[in-house]
């Protein structure tokens, strides 16, 4: 293979591993903003939540900064054309998901039921539509998205913002995030909480592990038989990074699963994402919250490379000029970009593994009503 | 094609505008409070006095409020290349976006992992291990600045990257190119520092409200001498600084250069040698181009500028004339890569190549060709086309001359102030001095302020180019409705200035509070400690 092609598919890859990476720390943590209100039913209880998480969710969201700044890097047309085209919806997701930071930091600095009630409710905003639009962002893109470029690369979008807020099957991808989310959510409130916050995290858990194992088998069915898009003449993987010329690609109804009649091994991944899904619910009901919470992150980690496998080598295709969708293969940096990406890459992510770990160790253990009000270092 | 709506190009700027100045309303305080946090308790480990532990723990829970806006905002501006300059983010995305994300890796990781530890690990983690942590936030944090001034660094004088025809973007060439930038690292000294000063400031003014008031006595004195020790050597560094990033936009970006000193004649235009005087005060006037007002200090802007005695510098009229062929040359180019984006014929291509480095000419005068078509261009109307595109590459003189002098008044008072209270401080006189005392509580907005104009100065002085020479900033915008910015500005709008009414809330309310003495936060309003243990 030469080596832009292998660079192409090893960035397809980390922005997969990425995007997990993202879903299950973010996702964890927004799990427990949404589920906040209900699993804490007085300051107290909610105060042990939070400071659960609080040492955490910074480190955590650079995740998703990460994720904005890989792909503005390795897949530049990609990041141009996919936060303009869902602008109105990735507003939205900016407005709920700034408010968590100010929320984390003001919420207990004050005391006073309608100070901290307010903020409570900013935790259950910027937890749980981020984790329904960033779902529904997945559902979007495999629906093909409107937009076309002129000569220089400029896009222009030839849909209403309101085909992707209202698309069912987007919508069902995004309540699928936000179950995954309180599943994840729930098993790291059960390993570190103790009763109530336990049982009622317990409760989300089982829940949300159930119910998204429900929608990700209808996905399944209802993405046989949606329009899929395919390469109707054979395209040059080594093709300079352009989506202006180079392929045409066609639009056909269950092309997403070509790549899985082709590759049948690839059916591996939407197995592991069931298994992750239906092993987490029984092992939150057996409380085995740790084994729970590495099955949530098998879980996304099916989602998002069955996803992935079931598009390939496609990432956003063009519902309007399908020839100018955007593929791994078109839609990358240059060679000596990805090449230098890749080496930071591979310097710092096992340094951030080792330090995260670190840090979890250290705050490891129970968190008690009683240490919070004691500590007023915490949240 | 067609150009994109002005009034949405004006719209992104503007939002791009308030959302970056307002982020760094909390940076600066960021990048220079964790580190007088770390030198505090670095003094609490070696003597194991308790007050240094207190100290750190109250001005770090000061800095835990502005903290959090500063994450919060931050998470807006990266999300605004990609929603607001898809065009910008396609053109140089490939170069742009890497050091935004070693950024994340290096820098934000680092910084927002310890950040938790610093405030929740006091009671888990050792002296020395809290200690490193507390230097590892602060490095996070100002590397995070450097990688962000590598990228700011591009636009300004774009280093390390070479344009692509068959791409249609700017592809990255040269790590090393991009990284060494004098641009990209000077800027990052000065600004990294300017966060000092305006850290320092903070912890002394609200040092000198305990003094004034005679609370906290012992906490304060000693904070007020870290602070303004801090300060003396960050303020004189930043003027310092400051002049060589003034040399640097000399060499590269002579039209900014030329705004930042109202020069709109060639420094030797009245006499044989360029005895242009310093402007202290002027009123540029952008429609005459001329200055309706000035004094100045004769001769001093040559050496102050160019470090030299007798090096011209070019006025922005003598700059406008000499970019009429660059712009002519750069229609061609433009022309001659649509084409060659048509039809890929090698004859095209070397037409291009011919006229490469004007490229961005060609863009500039887009937007004054006939149906904004640069094909129709003829030589019957090109000169009146030039003539207009020649005064677009001006960027507006009076915001960019104010916003530099502001801050570089700003700067010398700093050195005044801080060497008064660093010499007052250490010899125990500052009570006889309220003056002084007064004079400091008040500044402690100034260094901000002194920040925001800085990059007004280097922001507006970019103009017209989002990429210095390359891409004209009306280009680089996202093509969107009207109705998506203002939707974006009102949420903007209510979202932020909410964020601060709280921030102010609290920091008053914790400043003026003080330290507590076992570092309890009060549960009831007017509770003494000792009522809240009782209430338990
Ligand atoms: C406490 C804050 C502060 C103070 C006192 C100063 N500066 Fe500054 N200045 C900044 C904070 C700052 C900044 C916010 O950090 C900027 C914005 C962009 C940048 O790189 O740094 C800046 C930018 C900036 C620029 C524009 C750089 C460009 O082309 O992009 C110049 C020429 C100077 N400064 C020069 C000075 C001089 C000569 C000063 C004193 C006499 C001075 N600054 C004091
Ligand atoms: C000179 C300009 C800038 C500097 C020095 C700077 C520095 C910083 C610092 C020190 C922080 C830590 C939080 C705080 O502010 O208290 C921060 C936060 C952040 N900044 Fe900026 N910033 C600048 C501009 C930008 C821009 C243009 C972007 C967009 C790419 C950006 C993206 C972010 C993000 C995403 C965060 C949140 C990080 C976290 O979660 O810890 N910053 N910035
Ligand atoms: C945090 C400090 C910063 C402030 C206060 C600031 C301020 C501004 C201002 C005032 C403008 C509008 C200029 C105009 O249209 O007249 C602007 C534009 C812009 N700035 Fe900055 N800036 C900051 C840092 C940065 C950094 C670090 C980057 C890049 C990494 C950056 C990238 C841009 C871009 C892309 C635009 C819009 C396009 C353009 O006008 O060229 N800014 N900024």
């Amino acid at each position: 293979m030469e080596m832009f092609v292998a660079l192409k598919v090893i960035w397809a890859v980390l922005l997969g591993v990425l995007l997990t990476g993202l879903a299950v720390m973010v996702g964890m943590d927004m799990g427990v903003g949404s589920m906040l209100r209900f699993v804490g039913r007085n300051d107290a209880e909610r105060r042990v939540a939070l400071n659960i998480i609080g040492p955490h969710w910074d480190g955590n969201q650079v995740w998703f900064i990460l994720g904005g700044g890989a792909i503005f890097a390795a897949f530049p047309t990609l990041y141009a054309t996919s936060f303009s085209v869902f602008y109105v919806v990735m507003i939205l997701l900016l407005f709920s998901m700034i408010m968590r930071p100010v929320a984390f930091e003001y919420r207990s600095k004050v005391p006073g039921d309608k100070w901290r009630g307010t903020w409570d409710w900013a935790f259950l905003i910027s937890g749980a539509l981020p984790m329904i639009i960033y779902g529904a962002a997945f559902g979007n893109v495999m629906e093909g998205v409107g937009f076309h470029y002129s000569w220089t690369g400029q896009y222009f979008q030839d849909e209403s913002f309101l085909s992707y807020l209202l698309n069912p099957f987007a919508v069902m991808c995004g309540v699928l995030s936000l179950a995954l989310s309180l599943y994840q959510g729930g098993t790291m409130l059960m390993l570190r909480g103790e009763e109530p916050i336990y049982g009622r995290a317990r409760g989300f858990a089982i829940g949300g592990a159930l119910v998204a194992a429900l929608l990700f088998a209808a996905g399944g069915f209802w993405i046989a038989h949606l329009n899929g898009y395919a390469f109707s003449a054979p395209v040059d993987p080594n093709m300079p990074p352009t989506p202006l010329t180079g392929q045409s690609v066609v639009v056909q109804p269950g092309a997403w699963m070509n790549n899985y009649h082709r590759y049948p091994v690839l059916w591996v991944l939407p197995a592991l994402g069931l298994l992750g899904m239906l092993g987490g619910a029984a092992m939150a009901a057996l409380r085995k919250p740790i084994i729970g919470w590495w099955l949530g992150a098998i879980a996304w980690i099916g989602v998002i490379f069955t996803t992935g496998a079931s598009m390939f080598p496609f990432l956003m295709p063009s519902s309007s000029n399908p020839d100018q969708s955007l593929t791994v293969w078109n839609a990358t940096g240059s060679e000596y970009n990805l090449g230098w990406m890749l080496f930071f890459a591979l310097l710092f992510t096992p340094i951030i593994i080792a330090y995260t770990s670190w840090c979890f160790y250290v705050m490891r253990g129970k968190v008690r009503i009683g240490d919070i009000t004691k500590n007023t270092h915490g949240y | 094609m067609p150009l994109i709506d002005p009034s949405v190009v004006d719209l992104s700027r503007m939002q791009f505008a308030l959302t970056a100045l307002y982020h760094f309303l909390f940076v600066p305080l960021t990048l220079g409070m964790t580190f007088i946090l770390a030198a505090m308790e670095t003094v609490y480990v070696i003597t194991g006095k308790a007050i240094y532990k207190e100290m750190t723990q109250f001005w770090g829970k000061l800095f835990g409020i502005n903290f959090a806006i500063g994450v919060a905002t931050g998470l807006t501006m990266e999300f605004e290349f990609g929603t607001n300059w898809s065009m910008f983010s396609h053109f140089v995305g490939d170069v742009f976006g890497t050091p935004l994300a070693i950024e994340g890796l290096m820098a934000f990781f680092m910084e927002s992992t310890f950040v938790g530890l610093m405030f929740f690990g006091w009671d888990r983690l050792s002296k020395p291990g809290h200690l490193a942590i507390t230097y590892l936030t602060a490095l996070g944090s100002n590397l995070s600045a450097l990688w962000i001034l590598i990228a700011n660094g591009f636009m300004q004088n774009p280093q390390g990257a070479s344009f692509d025809p068959v791409t249609m973007r700017m592809q990255f060439t040269s790590f090393l190119g991009l990284v060494f930038s004098p641009d990209a690292q000077a800027k990052f000294v000065h600004t990294s520092i300017a966060g000092f000063v305006a850290g320092a400031m903070f912890i002394m003014g609200i040092s000198a409200f305990y003094l004034l008031r005679r609370q906290h006595v012992a906490l304060a004195a000693r904070s007020f001498r870290m602070a303004a020790l801090f300060g003396v050597i960050s303020s004189m560094a930043v003027v310092t600084l400051g002049d060589a990033l003034g040399r640097l936009d000399y060499l590269v970006q002579p039209t900014k250069i030329a705004a930042i000193e109202g020069l709109w004649q060639d420094s030797n235009a009245h006499s044989t040698v360029a005895a242009a005087p310093w402007l202290l005060f002027a009123l540029p006037n952008d429609a005459t181009q001329s200055n309706s007002f000035e004094i100045g200090v004769p001769y001093l802007l040559t050496p102050l500028v160019t470090h030299s005695e007798n090096q011209v510098i070019p006025g922005l009229i003598t700059q406008e004339r000499m970019a009429g062929p660059r712009i002519l040359d750069g229609i061609k180019a433009v022309n001659a890569l649509q084409a060659f984006g048509a039809r890929h014929d090698a004859a095209d291509l070397a037409a291009f190549q011919a006229s490469e480095g004007n490229m961005g000419y060609g863009f500039l005068a887009q937007r004054n060709a006939p149906n904004q078509d640069l094909k129709l261009i003829t030589p019957a109307n090109q000169d009146a086309i030039v003539a207009q595109t020649e005064r677009d590459i001006v960027p507006n003189v009076f915001v960019t001359f104010w916003s530099f002098r502001l801050m570089m008044f700003l700067g010398f008072y700093f050195v005044a102030l801080f060497a008064f209270a660093s010499y007052y401080s250490l010899r125990n006189e500052l009570m006889k001095h309220p003056w002084l005392l007064k004079a400091t509580m008040w500044s402690i907005p100034l260094p901000i302020m002194a920040t925001e104009f800085g990059w007004i100065t280097a922001e507006a002085g970019r103009q017209p180019w989002s990429v210095f020479g390359w891409l004209p900033t009306f280009q680089a915008a996202s093509s969107h409705p009207v109705g998506y910015m203002i939707f974006s500005l009102i949420g903007f709008a209510l979202l932020y200035s909410s964020f601060i009414a709280a921030e102010l809330y609290l920091m008053f309310k914790f400043a003026r509070l003080g330290p507590q003495p076992h570092h309890d936060a009060p549960e009831e309003p007017g509770m003494s400690p000792m009522f809240a243990r009782a209430a338990e």
